[in-house]
This record gives structure tokens, C-alpha cells and sequence, in this order.
């Protein structure tokens, strides 16, 4: 490592730590119904979507009536994108002629779109046309993250409300979120990676002849428009098949540094809007430094496995799968980056990465997509682990645990652990069946544990809701595509729902005011509680598969092994 | 019921304003601001588009400088990268024949050092650039195709240094040479380029 890569890697962790107030009390002023600078711009459009859909904002509703309102709009979505990928080639803004998509790959990319996953069995620039682009996928990367905000929110009211049913109003939330906090950061970020060399137009491709005198078709469309939600949105879903890998979808260092601070950027933010909310910014710092120290421990691990040697390659630098003007500290910083937030966009192949870089990527999946985490998804998340946390200290002082002033009982740590489990069974359960199975074998593009590993990888990002992948395993059969579809359904609902009944039931609850007997959860002491339960739920439910794949051929790539 | 009314029109709504009218608005600006980036940064030459400056090409004549290996042959449809990981045996083989093929091809000599993005495939598979050492390593070979003499080998060795991008505002991705521009400007220094042909 250069001295200039320190230099990159602090400055990218400068400007997130400075951003995360200033965005925070923003997003803060948004949902608390004060004030904003964007109120004049966007106000109107608020109040027009309210009188065109019929939505009272006025209205507030239990957990049941606002879950069933988030299941619903996702219905829809699902359904929607589903059917205009069946019936692409009788539809419009599809110049190439492309063949309508199978149905359970139109399946699998449906339902990942809907639960803000993103994963890609398909390879863009040769199997969706701009119209579905567009109009399908780009919609649901915006009102996938501002799901996951307004169940964020709903938490959090749950959270600071005493003696109420009520948890506030969906269709506001995904409005305010959508028009206020999505909506103008990616018109912004667009527009700056337009000027970077990003393509913005209605063409399919351009045609050119190369200097050797060979034809190359240049695929176009609108890809800055939707590179700046899918990063900001923890999306992920790349435009190209490289995905921002691609020179056209991240074409300099800068858009390379603005593409992955967006990925952290509202996720970060949120852990300052968060202590706002409950009336205590101790609570957010808390729970940000804890994020924060996860993150910069997976950092160095990956960037000390990238850049040991091996006897396989020698002291090469390890270039498969990366880009020269990229080089190798940006791809680790992006890898961490994305893996932590459930991005899954990628700027580098980590099929080709070291095995141990691979498997900090993996763990940070693993680990429930808390280091920040999805948009929203991250902090609801990462309560459910505060709550345990709490639950287990309390156990051991021997006193009623207690958050917020909340007592924790049996219904929300029944619930949280629900949470924790379902993205874990989804895990374990596909990728032993994939291990076992033809179906499953097939697709792998590596022999040895390194197959395993692309595997393993697959039902992670499904069910963190990651989306991106160890790419060289083929995903677009019918057993992948129908397996992950569901592992992303099960990752995606199986937290919503246990967060949304714990929202309602903590709604209900008094408030006890702070004493000396009360445990803090603010402080050093539990960020290293909360860090040492993270990592213990993660290790133990993964170690015993992560030891079949990314150790073992770490293990071999030192005795220089191939296969 | 009601909710299924209002869930359709939100998301019909969200569908007009997310789907249509965001990315036109981004659209029209960036046509407007920045057209020539928003279509992909293509280079003209003789009166036609031979590229964009961001989409690598094959170089395979001893004329040009090649460019990185690529999983795909930059053909872009679709993009990728090998996606092998580093205990496949056939990463390991091509990397000895990528280097022995450099090396044969360039006329080095055996014990060259040659940069790694010359031996592993990039993550697009369209990777425009390579190192400056690279570029450097192929100065010999390329002037050699052109029948250039020393003082214009000295003037190729001056336009690779002076087409090398540093790191973005000095601190920002690697150092870099875009192989199509270098190639482009050996059309400038060799009149009759395309004898060579």
C-alpha cells in the first residue's frame, strides 16, 4: 500500500463522519413534519400526491393496518415488474428487439427489485429493455429504500411513543422519503456523474468501428439516472452487466468515490435522525461508532488479505477482476462498502477476490446487514440486536431489561430472535441443498471449496438482501432463480414483519424514566456488549460453512493448490 | 379494499414521477449540460466515430498498444469479468501464458517485470487503460512497426508521458494511459499510418 491509498480511505471516512449529522437533521426535520429547505421546492408534489391517491396524511394507524399497507404496495410492485418483463417484446422503448424474459427469472428479478436486493441472475445491456428498466426497476429502487425507511420509522415511533396503538401513516412515510430525501439527492448525484462520463439518453447502442478496423456495439440508455438511485437507495442493481465495474457507470476515481460514499451515505445519516427521534443523539452516536467500528475491523482485515502475497501469483498485485484506474485499495474500500450496507453494487468481480477479502464481504452479509446496513433496513436491524443485547445483559445483572425507557419482554426478544433466525435458516438450509443437489452444482463457474464459496455467497446476498454475488456462478436457472427468490422474500419479510409487531407492541408500552439502576445504552461498555453479540450470533451460526469455503481455500492458496 | 385502491394509485403515481418524469428531467439536463459525456463520450476521426474513450478495444497488431486481457474480447454485450478465483488452475495458466505472450510479442527480455493488469482480465472486460510501465514496456515494439528512427521513438516515449492521467486531483484511483487515445496519437506522429495496415 501507497501512502496515497491511506490518503483515499481517510478522506472517503472524514467526509461520511461529516456528512452523517448534516443529512441526518435534515431527514430529521422531514419526518418530523418541520421546516425543510426542500419544502418549497417539493411541497406541492407532497400535497399533490395526497389529493391524486386519496391518502389522509392526517391519519394514523396500528402496526397491523400500516404492515398490511407496506404488504400490499410491495404486492403490487412485485406484480407489476413481473408482468411487464413477461410481455417486454410487445412493449414499447425496446429498440434492440429484446425476447421476453423467462418467468422465473422474471420472478427472481421481481421480487429482488421489490425487497431492495438487486440481485442480477440476468445480464442488463442484453436482456431488459429501457422501458423496463425504467419504468420497472427504477421505481421500485426508489420505493424499495423508502420501505425500508418507513419501517424504520414506524420503529422508531413505536420506540419514543408511550401508551398508543398508533404508529403513524405508511403512505406518508414512503411519500416524504421518496420526495424529499430520495428524489432530489439523485437528480443531484445524476446529474454530477453525468459529468464524470456516465450515459444519460433514449439510444439502445451506438455502433462504432475500432481503430483495428472490428465492429463494437456500445450499449447506451438512461444509466446515470439509475446508478445514482441504486447506490443511494443501497440497491445495487447495475445498469450494465458489470455493474459499476462498467467505465460508463463509474467512469473516474471521483464518481468512484462519490458512488461509494452514496452507498453509506443515508444509511449513516439515519443513525443521527435516529437519536434525534428518540430525544437522545447519545443513542445514535452510540449506535453509529458501533456500525463504525465493525466496519473499519472488516476494512483492514480485507485490505491486508489483498494485498499478502501467495505462492500461486508471487508478489503480483492482484488485478483479476479489477480496474486499472480503480486499483486495488478502491476495490477493497468498495467491496467492505457494499457488503456492510446491502448495497451489492461492485466495481470489482469478488469471485476474483483473495479468499479472505471474499469472506470479510460474506461475513458482512452475514452478520444481518447491520454496519450501516440498507436504507432503513440497516438501523431496524440493528436494533433487533440492541434488544437482544439488552435482553441477554439483562439476564446476566439479573434485572427486567430495558430500552428507551421499554421494558424488553418475552414477546419482543420472541420476536427479534425471528428477525436474526430467518435471513440465517435461509442461509444454511439453500446452500446445503444447492451443495448437494445437481441443480445446484451445475451453475458453478470454480472448482474446489472456492465453488462452495460462490454458493454460500449466493444465499447470503439473497437473504441479507444484498444482491451482489461471487458472479462467476451461472444464477439464471430455474433452481437458482426460484431458491433465491425466495430466500429474498423470507431476508426481506421475516425481519419487516417481527420489527413492525415489535413497533406495536413497544407502542403500547409506559415509559420508565431514566434512574441509577437503569443499564446503559450509551455508552463504550455497550457498544462492545452489542459488537461481541453481533459477532457471536454471526460466528456461530456461520463459522462451521465459512470454514468449508473462503478458509479452506485460504488455507490452500498458501500452498500454492489449484484446481 | 380501500388500501388496495390506494396502493395502486401511490404506486401508479410513484411509477409516473420515479419512472418517466425523473429520468427525462435527468435526461434533458444532462443533454443540455453535458452532451457529448450523456452520449457516451465518443471520439470522431476521420469524420467518424471510432470509440468512446471509455470503452477499451482489442489491439492485436504489433502497430498498436495493446490493451489488458479481457474475459469478454471487449465485445460489450454483455460486460464481465473471468470471475476465477485465485486457486483456479486455468487463472494460473493463463497468467503464465499472458506473460510469456507479452513478453514474446514486445521482444523483452525473459526476466521483464511485467504489470499485473497485462496478465489478469479486468472487472468489465472493457477496461480503457493500463499503467504507464506497461505503455513504456511496448515503446520498443511499437516504433519498431512504424519504422520509427531514434529521435521519433524519444517523441513516443515523451507522448506516453505526457498521456499518462496521474491520480484525479493528484490523490484519487492510480495512474493511468488510455490505449485508445495513445493509439490515436500515433496516427499523428506517423504520416503514413495506414501503409502499415
Amino acid at each position: 500500500m501507497k501512502i496515497q491509498d491511506i490518503v483515499q480511505i481517510v478522506m472517503f471516512l472524514c467526509i461520511l463522519i461529516a456528512m452523517t449529522p448534516v443529512l441526518g437533521s435534515y431527514m430529521y426535520k422531514v419526518f418530523n413534519g418541520n421546516r425543510h429547505f426542500m419544502l418549497p421546492v417539493f411541497g406541492w408534489l407532497e400535497k399533490l400526491t395526497y389529493k391524486s391517491t386519496g391518502v389522509n396524511p392526517e391519519e394514523e394507524t396500528n402496526w397491523k393496518s400500516y404492515t398490511f399497507s407496506l404488504l400490499t404496495f410491495n404486492l403490487i410492485g412485485f406484480v407489476f415488474v413481473f408482468l411487464i418483463q413477461l410481455f417486454q417484446a410487445q412493449l414499447p422503448l425496446n429498440p434492440v428487439n429484446l425476447p421476453n424474459v423467462s418467468w422465473h427469472s422474471a420472478f427472481n428479478t421481481s421480487v429482488s427489485f421489490m425487497t431492495n436486493t438487486n440481485w442480477q441472475g440476468y445480464a442488463g445491456e442484453t436482456t431488459l429493455s429501457c422501458f423496463v428498466q425504467m419504468i420497472g426497476l427504477t421505481v421500485q429502487n426508489f420505493v424499495s429504500a423508502a420501505t425500508g425507511i418507513a419501517v424504520l420509522l414506524a420503529l422508531i415511533r413505536g420506540l419514543s411513543r408511550k401508551t398508543t396503538e398508533k404508529l403513524g401513516n405508511f403512505w406518508t412515510d414512503l411519500t416524504r422519503s421518496t420526495l424529499y430525501i430520495l428524489l432530489p439527492l439523485s437528480i443531484l448525484f445524476a446529474i454530477i456523474l453525468v459529468s464524470q462520463g456516465v450515459v444519460q439518453n433514449f439510444k439502445s447502442s451506438e455502433t462504432v468501428q475500432t481503430l483495428q478496423g472490428a465492429k463494437q456495439v456500445i450499449p447506451m440508455g438512461p444509466a446515470a439516472s439509475q446508478i445514482a438511485i441504486k447506490q443511494l437507495g443501497t440497491n445495487g442493481g447495475g445498469y450494465f452487466n458489470a455493474n459499476s465495474a462498467h467505465p460508463l457507470e463509474n467512469p473516474t476515481p471521483l464518481s468512484n468515490l462519490l458512488e461509494m460514499l452514496a452507498i453509506l451515505l443515508i444509511p449513516a445519516a439515519l443513525t443521527f435522525t435516529y437519536g434525534k427521534m428518540v430525544g437522545s443523539n447519545r443513542q445514535g452516536r452510540t449506535i453509529f461508532l458501533a456500525m463504525l467500528l465493525l466496519f473499519i475491523t472488516g476494512l483492514s482485515v480485507s485490505l491486508f488479505a489483498e494485498y499478502s502475497t501467495n505462492p500461486i501469483f508471487g508478489n503480483l498485485p492482484l488485478m483479476e477482476g479489477k480496474e486499472t484506474r480503480l486499483g486495488i485499495t478502491n476495490s477493497i474500500l468498495w467491496s467492505v462498502s457494499t457488503s456492510s450496507a446491502s448495497n451489492g453494487s461492485v466495481n470489482a468481480m469478488h469471485d476474483s477476490l483473495s479468499p479472505i477479502a471474499g469472506m470479510i464481504a460474506m461475513i458482512n452479509i452475514m452478520l444481518g446487514e447491520i454496519i450501516f446496513g440498507g436504507v432503513g433496513a440497516g438501523l431496524y436491524g440493528m436494533v433487533i440486536f440492541i434488544i437482544i443485547t439488552v435482553f441477554i445483559a439483562g439476564l446476566m445483572v439479573g434485572r427486567t431489561p430495558e430500552y428507551l425507557g421499554k421494558k424488553i419482554e418475552a414477546f419482543e426478544v420472541q420476536m427479534a430472535i425471528i428477525a436474526v433466525l430467518a435471513p440465517n435458516v435461509v442461509i444454511q438450509i439453500f446452500s446445503a441443498l444447492a451443495s448437494i443437489s445437481n441443480a445446484g452444482l451445475s451453475s458453478l463457474n470454480n472448482a474446489g471449496p472456492h465453488g462452495f464459496s460462490e454458493i454460500l455467497y449466493a444465499y447470503s446476498s439473497a437473504a441479507g438482501n444484498n444482491g451482489s454475488a461471487f458472479a462467476g456462478l451461472n444464477a439464471n436457472t430455474l433452481f437458482y432463480n426460484l431458491t433465491l427468490g425466495f430466500g429474498m422474500l423470507i431476508g426481506r419479510f421475516g425481519v419487516i414483519i417481527p420489527v413492525l409487531a415489535i413497533a406495536g407492541n413497544m407502542a403500547k408500552k409506559k415509559i420508565t424514566p431514566l434512574s441509577a439502576g437503569t443499564f446503559r445504552t450509551d455508552n463504550w461498555l455497550f457498544i462492545g456488549l452489542l459488537i461481541a453479540v453481533i459477532l457471536i450470533i454471526g460466528g456461530l451460526t456461520h463459522f462451521p460453512a465459512l470454514a468449508l469455503g473462503p478458509v479452506i481455500d485460504h488455507l490452500l492458496i498458501n500452498r500454492g493448490i489449484t484446481f | 379494499m380501500k388500501t388496495i385502491i390506494i396502493s395502486l394509485k401511490v404506486f401508479l403515481f410513484f411509477t409516473i414521477l420515479t419512472g418517466i418524469i425523473y429520468p427525462l428531467f435527468v435526461t434533458g439536463v444532462a443533454q443540455v449540460v453535458f452532451p457529448a459525456k450523456a452520449n457516451g463520450s465518443l471520439i470522431e476521426f476521420d469524420d467518424r466515430s471510432i470509440g468512446s474513450k471509455f470503452i477499451g478495444q482489442q489491439f492485436d497488431s504489433t502497430i498498436f498498444f495493446t490493451s489488458r486481457p479481457s474475459a469478454i474480447s471487449y465485445n460489450p454485450l454483455p460486460s464481465g469479468g473471468s470471475n476465477y478465483g485465485l486457486t483456479n488452475a486455468k487463472l494460473k495458466n493463463l497468467v503464465t501464458e499472458r506473460k510469456i505472450r507479452f513478453i514474446a510479442f514486445n521482444r523483452l527480455d525473459s526476466l521483464t517485470d511485467v504489470p499485473s493488469e497485462m496478465l489478469f482480465a479486468s472487472a468489465s472486460g472493457l477496461d480503457p487503460h493500463i499503467s504507464q510501465k506497461s505503455a513504456l514496456l511496448q515503446v520498443d515494439r511499437v516504433a519498431k512497426a512504424h519504422k520509427f528512427n531514434t529521435i521519433q521513438k524519444q517523441e513516443l516515449i515523451q507522448s506516453v508521458k505526457k498521456l499518462t492521467e496521474p491520480p484525479q486531483f493528484s490523490f484519487l484511483g492510480e495512474e493511468r494511459v488510455n490505449v485508445l487515445i495513445m493509439n490515436l496519437e500515433l496516427y499523428k506522429m506517423d504520416q503514413n499510418f495506414t501503409n502499415h495496415k
